[in-house]
């Protein structure tokens, strides 16, 4: 079944969407009450954020645009230090989106939500005119911790970068959907929330977290290197991509340091307790392939750079425009 | 989207040749490759330009550094 | 290897500058960071060897009038490179038909797809694309398609290192050769001008220890002629026959205009009278006005200047607002050393 303009219009076949799909996917107490907003109980210090989810293709290897939509607002607040409880969801159905496909898709969404510990507490649907797209925002609140101080500004000289696992394996998965190059390559799209949780629980002194999307590595580390004022150093040799991203990434002339993830974390901790991190990383969920990858050292001539392979230092510049296909 | 040095340097092997398409194989990635610029058979290492298999790798294995430390002796 | 890194690093005879004429090789040296492994009086310059780098102005402004009537399909790099007026980026934004693909063949697949449209391929490139484009008119040929033309900007090689060497003052002391060039052209193709000019041509893969040892062969060899082939898994003394006669059937040499050098003579191809059907009007677009009278992409193409001298070069033109094609071009000498500015 396709969905149609019917689905939109706010009368029977829109209740019927939202008993049929959605409801019955994300039931909870709080979500049965179908009122016009949702009411919650929380105190103290709330952390809220925001995304919109556009991926092309819907569903993907290792993921969907569902699993990506919890993933990515969950995975931001974890990274402010919250402790994510609820979410709300928007859903823009372009007319002719096959039903079954969103089915899946809201499945795959409550699957990761009650993974990820967070309760879908509010909905939209709208349905527009178009070729049978399916979009989604997410909206989600945490609470955060008394005490808990998480920024890029922390950073200090000595600190270790770590990174929770092999980089580029989002990016990779979506773009040989999208060219038909075939592999193995499949999304990390996946909830940090225990990795978070082993982490901080371990006393392990955190000084910045961030979820490695758009952008990439590269990108993280030159806003952590400017909001600090100091540089960041980076051994090639130790920063995990796997065999078959690398090939992708020969083929088509990427850089994994710039590419998407959505289910891997960057994180900066006091030097003392570099390795004490990596082992809880690596026990944690998702962190099998967790790396130490570098430090923050005084600030050099430049923000980013790193010794490669051969022994000679390459400098990281930032990601500029959109990337083009290179020719030789 | 940065774009980084391997680009077509580095070899695929062939697995599959259809008339003058062949599928060629890059670390686990199968890509589709012109192939009628070379004579090429299944199992050859190759160079892939721009969609295009432009040479076939010599059997030598991929050697190439001791060959070269073989050239610095002669120097 | 080790001991090559630390001869290269230590080395303190005559001053050497040596040059890379490879796309690839530019991008190659910048990501192993190979000139922070050398002395001082080592120094690295990039040559003509990208092939977007390379390309006029009046050859960017035929394309983007062409896109106006048809579909202009192309390599990536060529998108934001400047004409004298706009780019095919630009000329997409008023209505301009562009549409980026990786390969040759890949415009084959959309002109038999879309029988009714027209499309025309920017088809720019060295010794080492020409031959792709010779095996897509084959398949054009054997499909009877003629809904594909092609605008050509094929330039090869040694005219314009003679070029470079003939003009006095070069100062360049080896050359790395082109890697993919010499995969098809064979290493031999070097031997007369490195014999004419005495000096020594290595040609070399892209990985670090390739580039090291390309290095190191090139300072013990200062002074001498002669190639010597690091490649040798892939490159032979007389590289891929078939390849270079398919190039052969297709195309003839001819004069070409290269951005900041002019017309050289022979440094050409274009496609032989028989296949003029094929050809989107490629003769005489030999105008090169660069949009910014202070960009020096001429001097940087030869040698003559880093990048870093170019009045414009971090100010005026980073890479994202390129004012020329070196800062384009992800094979641009200029955009390689903006990422790796100090």
């Amino acid at each position: 079944m396709k969905i149609t303009m019917a689905h939109g219009s706010g009368g029977t076949a829109t209740s019927e969407l939202i008993d049929t799909v959605f409801a019955k996917a994300f039931h909870n107490p709080v979500l049965a009450r179908m009122e016009d907003a949702a009411v919650v109980p929380g105190a103290g210090r709330l952390a809220v954020t925001t995304d919109s989810f556009v991926v092309s293709p819907l569903l993907f290897p290792g993921g969907d645009i569902g699993r990506l939509a919890v993933c990515g607002t969950v995975n931001d607040l974890l990274m402010s230090g919250a402790q994510p409880q609820y979410l709300t969801c928007g859903f823009i159905l372009e007319e002719g989106a096959s039903l079954e496909e969103l089915e899946k898709i809201v499945h795959s969404m409550a699957e990761t939500a009650r993974e990820a510990g967070v309760m879908i507490v509010a909905g939209d649907t709208k349905v527009i005119e178009g070729q049978g797209g399916i979009y989604i925002n997410t909206a989600g609140v945490g609470f955060v911790p008394e005490g808990r101080n998480f920024g890029a500004v922390n950073c200090s000289v000595g600190d270790a970068v770590l990174v929770s696992g092999q980089l580029g394996d989002h990016h990779a998965a979506i773009m040989s959907a999208r060219m038909g190059i075939e592999n193995q390559i499949v999304s990390d799209c996946a909830p940090l929330g225990d990795m978070v949780n082993v982490l901080l629980a371990s006393g392990v002194q955190v000084k910045a977290m961030r979820d490695v999307t758009r952008g990439g590595l590269a990108t993280i580390l030159h806003e952590f290197a400017e909001a600090s004022g100091n540089s960041i150093e980076l051994e090639e040799q130790r920063i995990p991509v796997s065999a078959a991203v690398q090939g992708f990434c020969g083929v088509l002339g990427l850089d994994p340091l710039y590419m998407g993830n959505e289910g891997k974390m960057v994180a900066v901790v006091d030097g003392t307790d570099a390795e004490k991190a990596l082992e809880c990383m690596r026990n944690a969920k998702y962190g099998a392939n967790a790396a130490i990858i570098g430090q923050v050292c005084r600030r050099q001539e430049s923000a980013v750079f790193m010794n490669t392979a051969i022994g000679g230092s390459r400098i990281i510049s930032e990601l500029f425009g959109e990337g083009l296909p290179r020719i030789c | 989207m940065k774009v980084m040095n391997m680009c077509v340097a580095m070899p695929g092997t062939v697995v599959k040749l259809e008339g003058t398409t062949a599928t060629v194989d890059f670390q686990g990635n199968l890509v589709r490759a012109e192939a009628g610029l070379v004579q090429v058979k299944e199992g050859d290492r190759v160079l892939v330009h721009a969609g295009c298999i432009l040479q076939v790798m010599s059997k030598q294995e991929s050697d190439e550094l001791l060959a070269l430390l073989e050239e610095m002796k002669q120097l | 290897m080790r001991q090559i890194a630390q001869f290269l690093k230590e080395y303190d005879g005559t001053p050497l500058r040596l040059m890379e004429v490879c796309g690839t090789h530019t991008a190659a040296i910048a990501q192993t960071g190979l000139r922070s492994l050398l002395s001082p009086r080592i120094t690295l310059v990039s040559g003509p060897g990208c092939p977007v780098c390379v390309t006029v102005t009046s050859y960017i402004d035929r394309l983007v009038e062409l896109s106006m009537e048809q579909t202009v399909v192309t390599f990536g790099d060529m998108l934001r490179v400047p004409g004298s007026r706009m780019s095919l980026n630009d000329a997409r934004a008023v209505g301009g038909y562009v549409q980026m693909v990786y390969s040759p063949m890949d415009a084959l697949r959309l002109a038999m797809e879309q029988k009714a449209e027209r499309f025309v391929f920017a088809a720019v490139g060295f010794e080492t694309t020409a031959p792709i484009y010779a095996m897509l008119l084959e398949h054009m040929r054997r499909e009877g398609i003629t809904n594909l033309s092609l605008l050509t900007s094929l330039k090869t090689m040694p005219p314009v290192i003679d070029w470079i060497c003939a003009n006095q003052n070069h100062g360049i002391d080896g050359f790395l050769a082109p890697g993919h060039v010499s995969v098809v052209t064979g290493s031999d193709y070097f031997i007369p001008l490195s014999e004419k000019y005495k000096l020594p041509f290595v040609v070399a893969g892209f990985d670090g220890p390739q580039l090291l040892a390309a290095v190191y062969t090139l300072v013990q060899r200062q002074g001498q002629s002669g190639v010597v082939n690091l490649y040798q898994s892939a490159v032979t003394p007389d590289g891929n026959r078939q390849a270079q006669q398919m190039v052969q059937k297709y195309f003839e040499p001819c004069a070409a205009a290269w951005r900041g050098i002019g017309m050289v003579a022979n440094s050409g191809l274009m496609l032989r009278p028989e296949y003029e059907a094929y050809d989107a009007g490629s003769g005489g677009l030999e105008q090169d006005n660069g949009g910014n009278k202070g960009c020096c992409c001429a001097q940087v193409l030869t040698g003559r200047l880093q990048p870093e001298q170019c009045p414009l070069f971090g100010s005026a033109c980073t890479p994202s607002t390129p004012q020329g094609a070196c800062m384009v071009s992800q094979e641009g000498s200029c955009f390689h050393h903006f990422n790796s500015r100090k």
